[in-house]
This record gives structure tokens, C-alpha cells and sequence, in this order.
């Protein structure tokens, strides 16, 4: 399957290169840096690229490009899916994913790859499992390794490798119990001139870090499941119970893991948070241009919504911005023409707007379109689509957990046009 | 460090010193070195000198640094000989790198690789599974042809491990091995037909990928296990599902009649129109029988269903195609929520799946009309995701939302994205030739842009503005003037073509603009692009023909120009036309129809998704994405007229009884049964022997392991099921049946179903008591027969227990081992030549060399601890539950179940002196403050084997005598 694997940083050099099978060229990158070429803007590169003997597959993350080389028939979200799951894999063991951190920690990176692929095929692709073939690098065990020639890879065989719940080591142990569950809503929105809703769909996610001891079986069950249009499952949630009462039933990965992500059936009216007013409006004749934008709060149930930015991408003819905030700061980057404003909280009594001139490039014919402003904000301890956790229960262990429920709702894709 | 290291690198530049920077990026190396050593010689020397110290903090060192180059793409091949000393380091992170650099250098020097080949051989022996997985893993990867043989052996023997995770190993190394030398295909089939029956869902998505890449015309390799794998699916990791599903999908199409019918709406009439007469024919007969669908082709779109949930966009994708293609049309609809999720992650799965989408949206617009707002268009998209969004609402327009998305494509055609409001234009072009009642106003929306300052928008408006009116060549007069205008201000090439084209065409409609146009263009003509200088040549010979009045001299003018114009496509051209409509002596017949020739009736062009053809490519696929074929494709072959033989999938019932040894109440086992009793004896004989656990005496044996207890109770309930399925075949009693429905929730109750295991294991165990009971209750007619067997295994047994018990106390077990083991397991993969040199090779006790050469599976059974005779009427047995125990991570976890066979209770029962090799460890149970009469007791303990097989003993006290016993062996 996955020949080799190439990693591209935006500079165009590649400083990491493995291979599964027989070694092959690093010049087949040439075939992608011409598609690199060609597509102006790193987002644009074709995911899959056919070259005379080989196919590259790749993603870009964290500015790194992860080049997969394939030289036979293999369905392609197989191979993207497995490349992002290494960049999971990384980010998890490193804490980011960048150039530096790879090249500082190479053997390990060497190491984890070799355990998640074999001839080309995943092996193992659980964190947890990895984690206990290879122990990511801390500063302590670096330290102790030093001195004692101990090393990081683990000589046996993972128990969850062979168990019934892969995800999960036995023998965990902790002194405080405690299971926390964050339920995260993302509003997706595009919004028109005139402020009406084209369309708004909210997708939500529950993630959970659990730490407890032994083997838990936990279910969590909701008051209103019926809100949840369509889901998917970390594999450890049993399905049926799902199906058939609504529930779920699970034993947990240790750590950090997402339990569940769903969509909100799109027969529920989206209440949308926030609202913003505008004028922007370029003339013909002169070289300035008005810009106005206010930002207020619509349906938020009497919660605060913060963390508010506005960005929006001008159009080429804007050659610079004058604007006064009422709070917050803005900028404005005259060579991407990007106007970022961070306004913080919305104080519903004292709107926060951003007004001032534009400058336009003398002489060029006004924009024919207005530019799309693309909305950030947080609203803490609130599901807008009004999903609840009913109660959480443990069995299986015998003692009493801490239990954490939070949530809260952020914006997605949430745009406006102008 | 890595900052420093960089530094260093731009300074230099130079390519040794490069080298040497990125060594020190990777290794905790000191960075002092660096300035010490200048040259490549030079530093290979440090690193060998590195090598061959003793200290291994060095060697890891200089490991360490050896694959940050290669990690770089440095050639450090030269290093070999001092590396591969190193491949028997007992330092297992030392061993792990110098895997990686022979895994990856072996290729080039074959001869001194074959060096390490004697320490892989002996690893493949080792107790511990994973070094024996990983040296199969190099062995397998170093791709040195002479070692094929050695392969061979190695991957046969690892077929038949004990541990599921080395046996998986064994089939990824079938394909490497198979990439090596193809002349292998038919032992390799042979293993690959041996690892299919595996029941392990570890192995199931390795074995199936090897069958995928060494045999995949072998379906008939499947049969047998399709079942299996359909029940299995759902356990498996996520990577195998994906190659199972497409492997089931290719064999669904193979093996199961076509669930379409054709009256399965519009969307299907294309097909329908373009099958011959005989096809529609044999369908009319087909219509006279009612269609009813194989179970098992239902079993797999049930089985697959839940896999719509699943975290990973590769499964949902997989099951998305296998609907696709192989359930019946009305169910199909359910896919289209998942794939419309799927578009929510990274830009590269949008690709793939919107792509997919497009293809599916050309032939069932219905199933994603729903999700139509799902496909909108935001302005962060990358143009390439926003251009297949612009596809895909094309496809879904109609009558009833075109309104709506008109007035999407509006916002669209003023983006900023110039490129992307090109395609916005077209899409609308596409969307007034598909619905009739749409078209005047999308073309007057596009006569409208056609005043855009955009060049490139106006451009393309009048590419598609052509194309419209071509097909209706109505009156739209006012339109061309209003192009013919246009041409002042123009200057895109294709759109001033498609404006001479579009005059030429209708020059008698517009009988004193074409003219006037034709005299600017005439002065312009030097100027222009070839592909309007061609067009200007037509628009000329058209008006010739017409209206050569008033054109004659400008067509000639134009032609004298063609005539010398520095391309030959143009000069060619001319010659053409003046031959043909210029009358002269030399003109020929042709001449006579230069009119019909020029203007005569052209088919509008068809405006048509680019998706269109992709649909004979499987969905999901990389030929599907590049719509080529790529190398390795395999074809999805159209369902078969007649399905064949549905009976190949069974499992034979013989096979299932002894599977389910918990059957014990099943009448029609019976003989079966007592067919195998012998082999069991034997079995047992040796069990309460040797303890090696190994019956590959009986046919068990080969029906591969039943790895742990989740695995074999899961089994045991699916195969029932699939059993209940073909009624035909499995008579299987009321009880039977009830058996498998209570388990029918295997998933959730994982408790229960080991529990349940427990006492059907514990019944099923020929020389246990309970078992003599639970038959004689059963009201067979081979009841008394079964007796007698019973008590005859009874009495034998009872004799084997006796020498054991003198065994017992006279010998150690350990020696015992090796004496029984071989004469019950015929070691098929190694010649007794192998053995020997292995023993010697060996350090561990020579218990642990049988083991791991027996090609043995556990059954879920219990094992006789202690006889209820030589127990004083205590009886214990025990089994392995294969699960993690619950007393550390490093123990085996194992349950104990003590009977009370006497009249009196038993008292203080507990675990006495403990006698147990290095490193063992050992948890006791809680003492048992009594036991009541008949009464029975479940326990568990665990003990730390070390991965060895090493026995445990220990003392069983109770009451007040001293019951001394036990000992088992247990591989990991």
C-alpha cells in the first residue's frame, strides 16, 4: 500500500523521508512540487497527484506537507485518513506537529513509524497502544535515559493490543478518579446582506478526558437524544445500545479521547448568537471608501459572548484602512489586504463597532463585490442546540468517580456577506 | 540544539557539513563533534569507532545519528559492517534502530546481511511474542532473494503461532514475500487459506490485504469464511475493515443475483434504454419470479451498516461504495447523511468525497437533495473544493430549487475567486440547458454579465451565451448585436471567437451588422490570436456565401492575408476555403455545396458534467478519483444472471462441533461427538501431563486459534447465527437456536458472554462431571451410548490422573514437557534438524522450543487443576478467560473453579506454598472460608509468566490435610 512517505516543509525541502517497501527516489517529489507550482496557494495542491509509476498522496498540515507515495490501486481516503492520523499521532507525542520539533526528535519519529506501518499497511494507529511501544520524549526520561542507558521502546507486546478493548491498558491506576465530558457546538453559518439566514447547521462534539482506574464501564445518557440527527463514534461505543435505547454505553480509551461527534438535524431552527451590521460601501468617483461594522448579540439565553473576531478578506483594490474600534484592537495587512479585528467580549449595552475610510487605489474602478466577514466567537456553558447530559454512571469499578460536565458553543464556518 | 544545528548548516553549505548538521539534529549527540571532523570519511570513522565500543550509551548514540540520516536521505550504506555486529545487542532500542538501517540497506548488500539472518532465526524462537513478531517483521522486509526458503519456513511456522499479533505479522510477510519472488504464489496461497479461517479480528484485515495482493482471483478462497468475516467486521480495526469491505463488495458482485429492479425509477432509464432486446428479455422473465435476496448478501448490508458511524472517513467511504453497488436502490439512501458529515473534516477528505458525491449525484439526484445547502459555497473554500460544490449543485438542480441556487450563483459570480465565478458561469449555462423553464433567465442573467468589468467573467458569458443560443437558434437577434459590440471591447481569444462564430452561424439574421463586422475584423486581423484569425476566416467564407454582394472583396482580402500567415494551420486553412468557395476551372463538384458544407444545421453541444463517465470506475477508488485506470484496478464485474451455488458458504457441521465444545446438549452432535472422544482423551491425558495445552491431536487444532475469550464467545455466537440463517443446512435443536438469540447481544454483554463461556466451556469438557450430568439429562437416543463413553473417558482418565499424580511428585514438570509434546504434534514447518540445532541454540528451557513450534490452538477449555479422586473429593479446573487481568498488566489472568464433591463441606481452602521459577509472580485468590456439598465456586488469580512457558506451581490447602498440586504451562 503506502510506499513511502515524504515530508515537505512550505520552503519546498524535504527533510524527512521513510520507506516501507523498496527505496524510492526522492525525485518523484519533483512531480509534486510542479502541482505545488502550479496551484498558487499551498491549500490548492491537488491531494492526489499520478506521476508515470507512482501516486502521491498528500495533506498539509501544520505548514508540512505529508507526501505518501503509492504505486498500486488503493482506495485514497485510506491513505489520507492514515496520514492524519500520523499528524495526530505526532502532535500527541510532541504536543505540535512542526519542522523543528520533528527534526529535533527524529528517531522517535523513525520508530513511531515504523510500528504504525507494516509493508505499507497500518500495524498500530491507537495512541495508547504506540505510547506503550514507544514512550514519548519527556524531559525527565530524557534525563534518566542519559544516566541509566535506559531506553524509550517498550519490550512487550501492548496488553490492549491482544484484549478485548484495544484502546484501553490495563492496569491503570490513578489516585483521584475523575471523568470529564465537554460538550462543543459549532455553529456553521452564511449569512446575507440583509441579515436572513441562508444556511445554518450546528455540529457538536463531545470530548472527553477520563481518567480512572481499572476497567470502567461508563454509559452517558442524554435528556433529549432525539436532537442528535447523525453521529459517529469513537469505536468504543457499543452501537446497539445506542440504537436501541438511545445510550451511551462505553468503556473508555484512558486520557484524552473524542467520544462522539454528531450534527444537528436540520429540521431545528438554528438560533444564531450574534448579529452584525454593516456598511461598506466603495464610490465610484472618489478614492475613499466608508466602512462600518457593528457587532451585537441575538439569541445567546442570557449567556455572554466572548471571544469575538471579525475577520474579512478586502478586496485588492483597498490600498489602506483608517478605522477607530470602539474596543478591542484591529489590523490590517496591507499586502494580503486581511482586516482582523479581536473585539473581546460584547457588552450588550455598549455595541462594539469598528469605523473609519477606506483608501482605495486611485483610479481603479470600484470592487463589484463587497467582502465576506467570517466570525469567531465563544459562548461558555451553553449547547445552542440545547443538547443535555442527563447523568453519567460507572460500573465495573467500585469506586466513586469525579464527575465534569462543560459547555459551550462556537462559531464554525460562520460568514456574513456584505 | 536543533537551532544551533541549522545555523551551522546555512553557514556552511557545503554538502558534507550539511551531512553532518542534520546528524546532530537527531541525535543527542554532542555538538562539539562537529567541529572535529570535517570530512565524510572522517565522521563514518567516529561513527563506526562508536559502534564498536562497548559501551552501549555509544553505540545508541551513534545508532541514533545513523538514522537521522537516513531519516535526511543520506547514503550511509558504507556503515553496514559495523552496524549489523550489532543486530544480537541486548539493548532493545540499539536492536530497534539497527532493524531500521538493515531494513533499509539490505537490498544493496546482500551478502553481508545474511550475517544477521542466524540471530532473526533464532528471535522467531523467542518467548516473547513481540520479538518474535518484529523479527519476522525485518526478516520478512530485507529483501535478499536467497533467503526466500527461510522466509517460507518462517512465515509457515508464524501462521500457526500461538499469538495472534505474531500470525498477523505472518501475513504482512506473505506479501512481502510475495513481492520478492511471485514463484511463490502457490505456498503462499496455501498459508493464506490457513490464515482466512483465523478467528482473530487482528489478523482478519492483514490476511484479507494479502489475499488482495497475492490472489485475489482466488474468491473461492472466501466462501468458507464470508460469513465469518461479515460477523467479524465490526470488531476489526478500522484499517482491515476498509480492505474487507472492498473485498466483500468485488464478491457480492460476483456471487449474489443483481437486487435492481427496473422499475427503480427515472434514474435508471439511461441504462435501461441502452441493454439490448435479449437483456430486457431475460429481465421480463426474471419479473415473472419475485426477486428474493440471498441471506448472505443481506447478512453483509446489515453487517456493514453500523460501520456508517465509524470515526475513520476511509470506512464511512467504504461502506458508502459497498451500498453503492451492491444493496437495492431504496436502500442506498442511507449513505448519503454519512458521506454529507464526512464534509465536514480536512480539505483532502472533502476532495474525495465530494468527488464521489458528484458521480453519485449524476444518477440519484434524490439521494442528496436533502443536503443541497450542504454543498454552499464559502468564501474560505479552496477553489478546487469550490469548483466540485459548483458540480454537485448543478447536478442536484431542479425545477423546484433552481430559484434558490440561481440566486446562490449570483453571489458566486461576483467572488473574488475569478476562477471559481468562470466555473459559476458555466454551471448556470448548464443549469438553463437542463431545465427548459429556467432559460431565459439565465441567459438574460448572463447577457447581463456581460457588461462585468471582468474580462474573464465576460469571457465566459459568452462562451456560454453561444453554446445557449445554439441551441436555440430562435430569435435572439438582439443578443448578437448587442455581442457584436461587444468585439470592441474584448480581448479574451475565446470569447472573440465565440462572437465571430456565433455572427457567422446566424449571419442571415443580422444581415447589416455581420458585414460591418466583418470589415473591423478584416483590418484587426494581423493582430488577433490563431483561434479568432480561424474563426475570422469562417465568418468570412459564410458571408461569402450569402451576402458575397457586399463581401466578396473583403473575404478576398482576408484570404490574401491567411494566405501568408506565419502559422500553417491558418495557411491551410485558406487554401481550403478558396478552393471551395472561390468558383474556379480547377474546382470540383465539391464547390456546389459550399454552402451546405459551411452552413449546414450543427448539433448543439452537450453540456455535461465531467463526472459523467466516471461512473464504470468503483466509487471510493483512486481510478475513480483520477478517472484512469491505476495500476492493480480490478474491475467490479457485473452480477450474475444466475447466482451461484449459495451452499459453498456453508460451514460444515462437523467443523462447528467441535468449535462449540459448549454444545453439549445438542442432540445431533452427539455422534460427532463421540467420534473425537478419542483424540480428546488423548488430549486430556496430555493436558493433565504436560499442561502444554495442546490438542493438535484433534481437528481443532487446524480450525485455527480461538485467541482469546471475547474472540471465541463472539465466534461461537455469530456462527450460530449464520448458521440459523441457512436453516437448510444446520439442523440445530429449538435449544440451540435460543442459545444463540440469548447472545445475540455479544456486543454489549461482554460480561455475560464470558460468563456464559465459563459454564459452556466448563460443561463441555469431556472429563468433567458436570458435562456426564448435563447429557444424561438430555433426552437423546444416543443417550446411552454417550454414557458409556463418558464413563469409559472416566475411568481412563482417572488412570492418566494417577500417574500424573506419581509423576507429580517424582518428577519436575518441566522435564516432563518435551517427552509427550512431540509425539502428539507432528511439527509440519521444521525438520528435525532445525529442532536440533535449535535446542542448542536455545537458552530458556527446552519446554519453551516445543512450544513455539507446535502448530497448536487453544480452544476456549478448561483444564483439570485438581481430580475430584486425587482431591479428596475437592475437584478444581481451570481456564484462561483471555482477557486482561485485573491484577497487573503484566499477569495472565486465570479462573479456578473448585467443586465440592463430597457430603461435607469443605473448608479454608487457600493457596499454600507457592513454587514458582525467577520472575514469576503470582496472585493468590482470597481463602474460601468453606464449601457447602455439591457446591461450586468460581475463582481468579493471576500470574506473571514472564511470556515464558514456565509452569506455576503451588499448594491447594484445605481443611485440614495439605493438598499439594498443580502446574500449568501458558503462552502469551
Amino acid at each position: 500500500m503506502i510506499h513511502s512517505l515524504f515530508l515537505i516543509n512550505s520552503s519546498g525541502d524535504i527533510f524527512l523521508e521513510k520507506h516501507w517497501k523498496s527505496v524510492v527516489s526522492r525525485s518523484v517529489c519533483d512531480y509534486f512540487f510542479e502541482a505545488q507550482e502550479r496551484a498558487t496557494e499551498a491549500e490548492n495542491v491537488p491531494p492526489v497527484i499520478p506521476t508515470p509509476h507512482h501516486y502521491l498522496l498528500s495533506v498539509y498540515r501544520h505548514k508540512i506537507f505529508f507526501v505518501a507515495v503509492i504505486q498500486t490501486e488503493v482506495p485514497p481516503l485510506f491513505v489520507i485518513e492514515f496520514l492524519h492520523r500520523v499528524v495526530d499521532t505526532f502532535q500527541d507525542y510532541f504536543g505540535v506537529c512542526s519542522e523543528p520539533v520533528i527534526k529535533d526528535n527524529v528517531v522517535v519519529v523513525y520508530e513511531v513509524l515504523e510500528e504504525m506501518l507494516d509493508n505499507g499497511f497500518p500495524l498500530a494507529t491507537e495512541s495508547n497502544i504506540l505510547k506503550e511501544l514507544i514512550k514519548p520524549p519527556t524531559i525527565l526520561r530524557t534525563v534518566v535515559n542519559t544516566i541509566t542507558g535506559s531506553t524509550n521502546v517498550g519490550d512487550q507486546l501492548p496488553t490492549g493490543q491482544l484484549s478485548v478493548v484495544p484502546w484501553r491498558r490495563t492496569g491503570v491506576k490513578y489516585t483521584n478518579n475523575e471523568a470529564y465530558f465537554d460538550v462543543i457546538e459549532e455553529i456553521d453559518a452564511i449569512i446575507d446582506k440583509s441579515g436572513s439566514t441562508i444556511t445554518a447547521e450546528i455540529q457538536g462534539v463531545i470530548d472527553a478526558c477520563v481518567k480512572l482506574t481499572g476497567m470502567p464501564d461508563l454509559t452517558l445518557s442524554f435528556m433529549n437524544p432525539r436532537l442528535l440527527d447523525d453521529v459517529s463514534f469513537h469505536p468504543c461505543v457499543r452501537f446497539k445500545r445506542w440504537e436501541s435505547e438511545r445510550i451511551l454505553s462505553f468503556i473508555p480509551p484512558d486520557g484524552n479521547f473524542r467520544l462522539l461527534s454528531y450534527h444537528v438535524s436540520a429540521q431545528n431552527l438554528v438560533a444564531i448568537p450574534v448579529y452584525v451590521k454593516h456598511n461598506i460601501s466603495f464610490r465610484d468617483s472618489s478614492s475613499l471608501g466608508r466602512f462600518e461594522i457593528t457587532v451585537g448579540p441575538k439569541q445567546t439565553m442570557g449567556k455572554i459572548v466572548e471571544g469575538v473576531i471579525v475577520t474579512s478578506q478586502m478586496p485588492k483594490g483597498v490600498l489602506n484602512m483608517s478605522l477607530t474600534p470602539s474596543q478591542g484592537t484591529h489590523t490590517f495587512d496591507p499586502v494580503t489586504k486581511m482586516l482582523s479585528w479581536d473585539v473581546g467580549k460584547i457588552n450588550p449595552q455598549k455595541l462594539p463597532s469598528l469605523k473609519g475610510t477606506m483608501s482605495l487605489q486611485a483610479g481603479a474602478s470600484k470592487p463589484d463585490e463587497n467582502p465576506t466577514i467570517n466570525l469567531q466567537f465563544k459562548i461558555q456553558q451553553l449547547a445552542i442546540s440545547g443538547l443535555k447530559v442527563n447523568r453519567l454512571d460507572m460500573y465495573g469499578e467500585k469506586y466513586k468517580p469525579f464527575k465534569g460536565i462543560k459547555y459551550m458553543t462556537k462559531a464554525g464556518k460562520f460568514q456574513v456577506r456584505t | 540544539m536543533s537551532s544551533n544545528s541549522f545555523a551551522y548548516n546555512e553557514n556552511s553549505g557545503g554538502g558534507e557539513a550539511t551531512e553532518l548538521g542534520q546528524d546532530a539534529t537527531s541525535a543527542i549527540s554532542n555538538s562539539g563533534a562537529l567541529g572535529l571532523f570535517s570530512s565524510d570519511l572522517k565522521k563514518n570513522e567516529d561513527l563506526k569507532q562508536m559502534l564498536e565500543s562497548n559501551k552501549d550509551s555509544a553505540k545508541l548514540d551513534a545508532m541514533k545519528r545513523i538514522v537521522g540520516m537516513i531519516a535526511k536521505g543520506k547514503n550511509a550504506s558504507e556503515l553496514f559492517p559495523a552496524v549489523v555486529k550489532n543486530v544480537a545487542s541486548k539493548n532493545i532500542e540499539i536492536k530497534k534502530l539497527v532493524y531500521v538501517y538493515l531494513v533499509r540497506y539490505a537490498e544493496e548488500q546482500q551478502d553481508l546481511a545474511l550475517l544477521s539472518i542466524s540471530t532473526f532465526q533464532r528471535a522467531l524462537k523467542d518467548p516473547n511474542q513481540l520479538i518474535r513478531a518484529s523479527a519476522l517483521r525485518v526478516l520478512s522486509s530485507i529483501r535478499v532473494p536467497i533467503i526466500v526458503p527461510i522466509m517460507m519456513l518462517a512465515i509457515k511456522e508464524a501462521s500457526a503461532d500461538l499469538s495472534p499479533y505474531v500470525r498477523k505479522n505472518a501475513a504482512h510477510a506473505i506479501q512481502k514475500l510475495y513481492s520478492l519472488d511471485p514463484e511463490q504464489k502457490e505456498m503462499l496461497i496455501e498459508v493464506i487459506e490457513k490464515l482466512l479461517k483465523d478467528k482473530s479480528t487482528l489478523v482478519a484485515g492483514s490476511v484479507v490485504m494479502a489475499f488482495e495482493e497475492v490472489c485475489p482471483e482466488r474468491i473461492d478462497l472466501i466462501h468458507k469464511n464470508y460469513r465469518k468475516l461479515c460477523n467479524l467486521l465490526v470488531d476489526v480495526e478500522e484499517w482491515g475493515q476498509v480492505v474487507i469491505i472492498h473485498m466483500l463488495t468485488r464478491y457480492a458482485r460476483t456471487q449474489f443475483v443483481s437486487p435492481w429492479k427496473e422499475d427503480d425509477g427515472l434514474e435508471d432509464n439511461e441504462k435501461n434504454f441502452y441493454e439490448s432486446d435479449e437483456e430486457q428479455k431475460e429481465k421480463a422473465e426474471k419479473r415473472k419470479k419475485p426477486y428474493t435476496m440471498d441471506p448472505d448478501h443481506r447478512l453483509l448490508i446489515r453487517n456493514t451498516k453500523p460501520l456508517l458511524q465509524s470515526r475513520n472517513a476511509a470506512v464511512v467511504m467504504a461502506v458508502a461504495q459497498l451500498y453503492w453497488h451492491i444493496s437495492p436502490r431504496a436502500e442506498a439512501g442511507i449513505i448519503s447523511k454519512s458521506l454529507v458529515r464526512l464534509l465536514r473534516s480536512s480539505r483532502e477528505v472533502q476532495y474525495i468525497v465530494l468527488q464521489n458525491i458528484a458521480t453519485m449525484s449524476i444518477q440519484r439526484k434524490g439521494m442528496f437533495e436533502p443536503y443541497l445547502k450542504s454543498f454552499y459555497v464559502r468564501s474560505t473554500d479552496p477553489t478546487m473544493i469550490k469548483t466540485l460544490k459548483l458540480e454537485i449543485l448543478t447536478n442536484l438542480a431542479n425545477e423546484a430549487n433552481i430559484s434558490t441556487l440561481l440566486r446562490e450563483f449570483q453571489t458566486y459570480v461576483k467572488s473574488q475567486d475569478k476562477q471559481f465565478a468562470a466555473a459559476t458561469i458555466q454551471t448556470i449555462g448548464r443549469c438553463a440547458t437542463n431545465i427548459l423553464e429556467v432559460t431565459d433567465t439565465c441567459l438574460n442573467g448572463l447577457v447581463c454579465l456581460l457588461s462585468n468589468k471582468d474580462e474573464i467573467v465576460v469571457a465566459e458569458s459568452v462562451v456560454v451565451i453561444k453554446k445557449l443560443l445554439q441551441m436555440q437558434p430562435a430569435q435572439h437577434g438582439e443578443i448578437i448585436k448587442h455581442m457584436a459590440k461587444l468585439l470592441d471591447s474584448i480581448t479574451v481569444p475565446v470569447a472573440r471567437a465565440s462572437i465571430l462564430w456565433l455572427i457567422g452561424e446566424n449571419c442571415e439574421r443580422v444581415p447589416k451588422i455581420a458585414p460591418d463586422v466583418l470589415r473591423k475584423m478584416a483590418k484587426s486581423f494581423t493582430n488577433e490570436d490563431d483561434l479568432v484569425k480561424l474563426q475570422i476566416l469562417n465568418l468570412g467564407a459564410k458571408l461569402y456565401l450569402t451576402n458575397s454582394k457586399q463581401t466578396k472583396l473583403l473575404t478576398q482580402y482576408i484570404l490574401n492575408l491567411g494566405k501568408y500567415d506565419q502559422n500553417y494551420d491558418i495557411r491551410d486553412r485558406t487554401r481550403f476555403i478558396r478552393q471551395l468557395i472561390v468558383p474556379n476551372e480547377k474546382s470540383g463538384a465539391l464547390s456546389k455545396y459550399a454552402k451546405k458544407i459551411f452552413l449546414a444545421q450543427k448539433p448543439a453541444p452537450l453540456l455535461e458534467s465531467p463526472f459523467k463517465d466516471r461512473d464504470h470506475f468503483q466509487l471510493g477508488t483512486l481510478s475513480h478519483t483520477l478517472n484512469t485506470k491505476a495500476t492493480g484496478y480490478m474491475e467490479l464485474s457485473n452480477w450474475p444472471e444466475v447466482a451461484p451455488d449459495p451452499s459453498v458458504r456453508n460451514v460444515e457441521v462437523i467443523e462447528l462441533a467441535k468449535e462449540w465444545t459448549p454444545s453439549g446438549k445438542a442432540k445431533k452432535e452427539k455422534p460427532a461427538k463421540k467420534f473425537y472422544s478419542e483424540s480428546e482423551e488423548e488430549e486430556d491425558s496430555s493436558n493433565s501431563s504436560s499442561d502444554s495445552e495442546s490438542d493438535s491431536g484433534s481437528e481443532s487444532g487446524k480450525q485455527g486459534e480461538e485467541g482469546d475469550s471475547e474472540d471465541s464467545s463472539e465466534d461461537s455466537s455469530s456462527d450460530s447465527e449464520s448458521g440459523s440463517e441457512s436453516e437448510a443446512e444446520n439442523k440445530k435443536t429449538a435449544k440451540r437456536n435460543s442459545k444463540s438469540k440469548g447472545r445475540g447481544d455479544s456486543e454489549d454483554g461482554e460480561t455475560e458472554n464470558e460468563k456464559s463461556e465459563t459454564s459452556d466451556s466448563s460443561s463441555g469438557d469431556s472429563s468433567s462431571i458436570e458435562d456426564s450430568s448435563s447429557e444424561s439429562e438430555s433426552k437423546s437416543e444416543s443417550e446411552s451410548k454417550s454414557r458409556k463413553v463418558t464413563k469409559e473417558k472416566e475411568t481412563k482418565i482417572k488412570q492418566d490422573r494417577n500417574l500424573v499424580t506419581k509423576n507429580v511428585s517424582l518428577l519436575d514438570l518441566d522435564d516432563f514437557n518435551p517427552v509427550s509434546v512431540p509425539i502428539a504434534h507432528p511439527t509440519p514447518a521444521l525438520s528435525p534438524s532445525l529442532i536440533a540445532d535449535l535446542e542448542g541454540l536455545n537458552l530458556s528451557t527446552s519446554s519453551s522450543i516445543i512450544n513455539v513450534s507446535t502448530p497448536v490452538f487453544v480452544p476456549m477449555k478448561t483444564h483439570v487443576l485438581l481430580h475430584r479422586m486425587s482431591g479428596k473429593g475437592l475437584a478444581a479446573h481451570y481456564f484462561f478467560p483471555r482477557q486482561p487481568c485485573i491484577f497487573g498488566d503484566k499477569m495472565v489472568s486465570v479462573q479456578v473453579t473448585l467443586n465440592n464433591t463430597t457430603d461435607q463441606k469443605i473448608e479454608n481452602i487457600h493457596i499454600g506454598e507457592k513454587k514458582l521459577p525467577t520472575g514469576m509472580e503470582m496472585h493468590v485468590f482470597n481463602p474460601i472460608e468453606s464449601l457447602e456439598p455439591e457446591g461450586s465456586i468460581t475463582v481468579s488469580m493471576g500470574i506473571d509468566f514472564c511470556d515464558s512457558t514456565q509452569t506455576a506451581s503451588f499448594q491447594l490447602c484445605f481443611g485440614t490435610c495439605r493438598r499439594k498440586l498443580m502446574s500449568k504451562i501458558r503462552e502469551k
